[in-house]
């Protein structure tokens, strides 16, 4: 779970089952387990109007728990990028009421409910979770290219090579934290890079 | 007779200077010999012929110079202009407000004519003479905001009200104090303002906010920030740190005076009629130490306010580098006497 820090940081939840018929889960590798977690407390029959997309970890784990709670529909999407088209379709035909439950990395519930806020879901009705990396998405301020996947402290931008102080300032809309060039002043300062974000 | 505005960059040669008039009329934010954020809001109310706030909307020497800067930031960088697609309408009511208060304040300067919605509008500085339908953006050159705003000095953030918040949805920003508009549109107040030490846990933002939502049309109110920059640049982004950054490592104790700029933010909060936003114009004042010290009150005071300076704003201001060079430099126009009340000069 990671630490509040600054206001802008996103604050994650637990997932509970929210009143409703129609329930469309995001998870990607161990946001499976916020799932199946939170099945324990569903009323009987709540998986049969719901939808689980799951992008799995390399190891392919945790599918089968999923498809034991007998969703309405599980959807298994090999990366974020991939699954893009889909959602967005999901989310243009979404009716009124339907409720939205985000567990897994930061990059992955980041990045859903950039999708989500588009299609004009309000944010503080999507129920977020937590699980595992720590990892964030960075947007670097000066070139606006993002790094996906950041664990260390300072970062290299992958697209313009800056290096930069991964700061906990967060924008929902871009879905990434900011990466601030950590030595414009003098570029011959070269801090140490620690594994910050694992 | 009007203003004469002065030929001058705020970049690569650095030519920006103040009239002797104008560093008199600097707006100096510290009016005791130390500093700590307050909730330092006060009716924007117009103030004593010469100063800063003989109108409303200050234009000076330094208008059309800081206009051809903002357009060469905007060719370099289109993203410091932005507006979400609800905020058409409340860019209308900054244009008209802008062009209001201009046309008012320096006749000589600026025309507004209007018959309906049919609107002439003539910017004599910059030699503009345009005719267009108030609410049709197809009738400009630019959508309402970023039209009015290459016009008009200072950065301007449009805020929209709902859910009791503030959301900083649209702006012009090329003059800021390292904050980065294209990251932070579309936050609210406490978001884009997480990064600020010291103050959430003083509850500043909590009051700050309370009082801005209740603004009302016609009532607008101010308060001054500031920081230091190193040459006269207005273009102090977070884009482009890395290449004004170095700037801060080139201070030494011989050019302390002509390198070392405070730099003071007028903002001011206007409630806009139709749309019921809240326009936040950050006008910026810069002027250089050598200047400011020709003031000895001024001098003596910002040399204990920086020397005084707790540790987190010094380093929040990015002035950790070169404080002591720049308190070493001040220390020796500080005679220990004291200073009189108030921020003006004596």
């Amino acid at each position: 779970m990671a630490a509040k820090t600054i206001i802008s940081r996103p604050i994650y939840g637990t997932l509970s089952p929210q009143p409703g018929k129609h329930h469309l889960f995001i998870a990607d590798a161990e946001g499976a387990l916020a799932i199946t977690d939170m099945a324990g407390k569903a009323p009987s029959g709540f998986f049969d109007g719901a939808e689980i997309v799951f992008i799995p970890s390399p190891e392919s784990k945790h599918i089968a728990a999923l498809e034991a709670l007998k969703p309405m529909q599980l959807h298994v999407a090999p990366s974020f990028a991939s699954l893009l088209p889909r959602l967005k379709q999901t989310l243009t035909n979404a009716h009124m009421g339907l409720r939205v439950y985000l567990a897994g990395t930061e990059g992955l519930i980041g990045q859903a409910m950039q999708v989500a806020l588009e299609a004009g879901i309000d944010h503080t009705s999507i129920e977020t979770e937590h699980r595992g990396s720590l990892a964030r998405r960075m947007q670097c301020v000066h070139c606006k290219g993002i790094t996906e996947n950041v664990t260390t402290q300072p970062a290299t931008c992958s697209h313009c090579g800056l290096l930069l102080l991964v700061r906990d300032h967060y924008s929902r809309r871009l879905a990434a934290f900011q990466g601030v060039c950590i030595n414009a002043e003098d570029r011959s300062e070269i801090p140490p890079i620690e594994e910050a974000f694992p | 007779m009007g203003i004469t505005f002065r030929k001058e960059t705020f970049r690569d040669d650095f030519t920006f200077k103040n009239s002797p008039e104008h560093i008199r009329r600097f707006p100096f934010p510290f009016n005791e010999d130390a500093y700590m954020y307050a909730v330092n809001i006060e009716p924007h109310v117009v103030g004593p012929k010469g100063s800063v706030l003989e109108n409303l909307i200050d234009v000076d020497e330094h208008y059309v110079a800081e206009m051809q800067d903002r357009a060469l930031v905007l060719a370099e960088d289109p993203l410091r202009c932005q507006s979400l697609p609800h905020m058409t309408l409340a860019g209308w009511d900054l244009l008209e407000l802008l062009m209001e208060q201009q046309a008012l304040g320096y006749p000589e300067h600026f025309t507004l004519e209007r018959d309906g919605d049919r609107w002439h509008w003539i910017n004599r500085p910059l030699g503009i003479d345009d005719t267009f339908t108030f609410g049709d953006t197809s009738t400009l050159p630019y959508g309402p905001m970023e039209y009015i705003t290459r016009q008009s000095q200072g950065d301007f953030c449009i805020l929209d009200q709902r859910d009791g918040n503030l959301w900083m949805d649209a702006g012009m920003v090329t003059t800021q104090a390292d904050w980065s508009l294209d990251f932070d549109i579309g936050m609210n107040f406490f978001e884009w303002h997480a990064p600020v030490p010291l103050a959430h846990e003083k509850g500043i933002f909590v009051r700050a906010l309370k009082f801005l939502t209740n603004i009302q049309q016609g009532k607008p109110a101010r308060r001054l920030n500031w920081t230091m920059t190193i040459n006269p640049r207005l273009d102090t982004s977070p884009e482009n740190y890395h290449k004004w950054g170095p700037d801060r490592a080139t201070v030494t104790p011989e050019n302390v005076g002509d390198k070392v700029h405070l730099r003071v933010e007028l903002q001011s909060f206007w409630r806009l009629p139709r749309s019921n936003g809240i326009v936040f114009p950050i006008r910026c004042y810069l002027i250089k130490m050598d200047e400011l010290v020709t003031q000895p009150k001024w001098a003596r005071r910002l040399h204990r306010v920086i020397r005084d300076l707790p540790e987190e704003l010094a380093t929040y201001k990015g002035l950790t580098r070169y404080r002591p060079t720049l308190v070493e430099w001040l220390s020796k126009l500080d005679d220990g006497s004291a200073t009189s009340p108030g921020f003006g000069p004596d």
